[in-house]
């Protein structure tokens, strides 16, 4: 096992562990002021959770950046042959 | 150790080329598709049976969306917009059938689905705006922005095909991981969130379309239109524009 693998584990390892914490905090956030958006205005439910949706996907994106990152480096690492 | 999920399996040749079971897999949910809707609406009449009910249901659905999203008539793009959200979904819940994969959990088909509303963005832009008025839009705010506008345009591109694919292959990845460690009912929970997560991305897959097709079309759907409350906002606007018009301007 030579070095280049090794750094990759660990790098694919840390990229997916701490690129969660981020987008974690964000969403909770995101539907919590979504909840109270809902609980003062009821009737504007619908939109706001088809807005908190979309929100929630873009935030999301940002952790499967880094799962995308984390799969090049365990499977199409240009270093590893 | 599972398959890398940056590979292709070829399913067959046909003479020198090989055909990839994704290529497969799109083939027979466009057959699918096509030949469903042709099924469907090959005897559509005033007053509608229940299949057809159900039908005019999805597609006014559809419209209903691109209106409140896009602050537009959806006729000009309800077939792109529907064709999309509906290819997305059945390719989502192709996993449903056995053995087959979801074209989607590549990067070659997301790739294609993305370079198709990259080029609707700029022809609906152009044929709203004209040339001149859609290459203004990139100067928008000011000079200086136009480098920053030219790489969002690319950027917000290859986000889509990103999340996509990293959504439906990171759902087909876990159930791979998870039916090697433990075979029977384990995985079924999964599998329902992976159904749920392959249509909320359809669905944002084209509600982004729409959003970036409506960003092309010039000030009138500015962003700045489309507040929280959208929906009462184009009700608001219709109700001026059948019949306040004359009340407003003898109230000013």
């Amino acid at each position: 096992m030579d070095w280049v693998k090794i750094v990759s584990i660990l790098g694919a390892a840390l990229a997916v562990s701490f690129g969660a914490i981020g987008p974690a905090l964000g969403e909770g956030r995101a539907v919590a002021a979504a909840m109270d958006a809902i609980a003062r205005q009821p009737e504007a439910a619908n939109t706001i959770s088809r807005t908190l949706f979309v929100g929630l996907a873009m935030i999301e994106t940002m952790a499967i950046y880094c799962l995308v990152i984390a799969l090049l480096l365990l499977f199409a690492n240009p270093y590893v042959h | 150790m599972t398959q890398s999920p940056l590979t292709l399996s070829v399913a067959f040749h046909i003479g020198p080329v090989a055909i990839t079971t994704p290529v497969v897999a799109t083939w027979g949910i466009m057959l699918l598709l096509a030949g469903g809707g042709w099924l469907l609406t090959r005897r559509l009449s005033l007053h509608p049976s229940s299949r057809q009910a159900a039908l005019e249901l999805v597609v006014e659905a559809i419209e209903t969306q691109i209106r409140d999203t896009m602050q537009v008539e959806p006729a000009p793009y309800l077939p792109l917009i529907g064709t999309l959200f509906l290819f997305i979904f059945t390719a989502n819940w192709s996993s449903l059938v056995p053995g087959v994969e979801p074209p989607t959990a590549h990067l070659e088909t997301d790739a294609a689905l993305a370079l198709i509303v990259f080029l609707a963005v700029s022809y609906f832009g152009i044929r709203v705006q004209g040339l001149r008025g859609y290459l203004r839009t990139f100067a928008e705010p000011s000079m200086i922005m136009i480098p920053l506008n030219v790489v969002e345009t690319l950027t917000r591109t290859f986000s889509l095909v990103v999340r996509l694919f990293g959504n439906v292959m990171s759902g087909v990845f876990v159930i791979g991981i998870v039916l090697s460690l433990v075979g029977l009912l384990v995985p079924v929970p999964l599998m329902a969130l992976d159904l749920l997560t392959g249509a909320v991305q359809a669905y944002i897959f084209s509600v982004l379309a729409m959003v970036f097709i409506a960003g092309a079309l010039g000030d009138r759907n500015a962003p700045g239109n489309k507040d929280v409350l959208g929906n009462r906002y184009v009700q608001g606007d219709r109700a001026v524009l059948v019949d306040g018009t004359e009340t407003k301007s003898e109230g000013g």
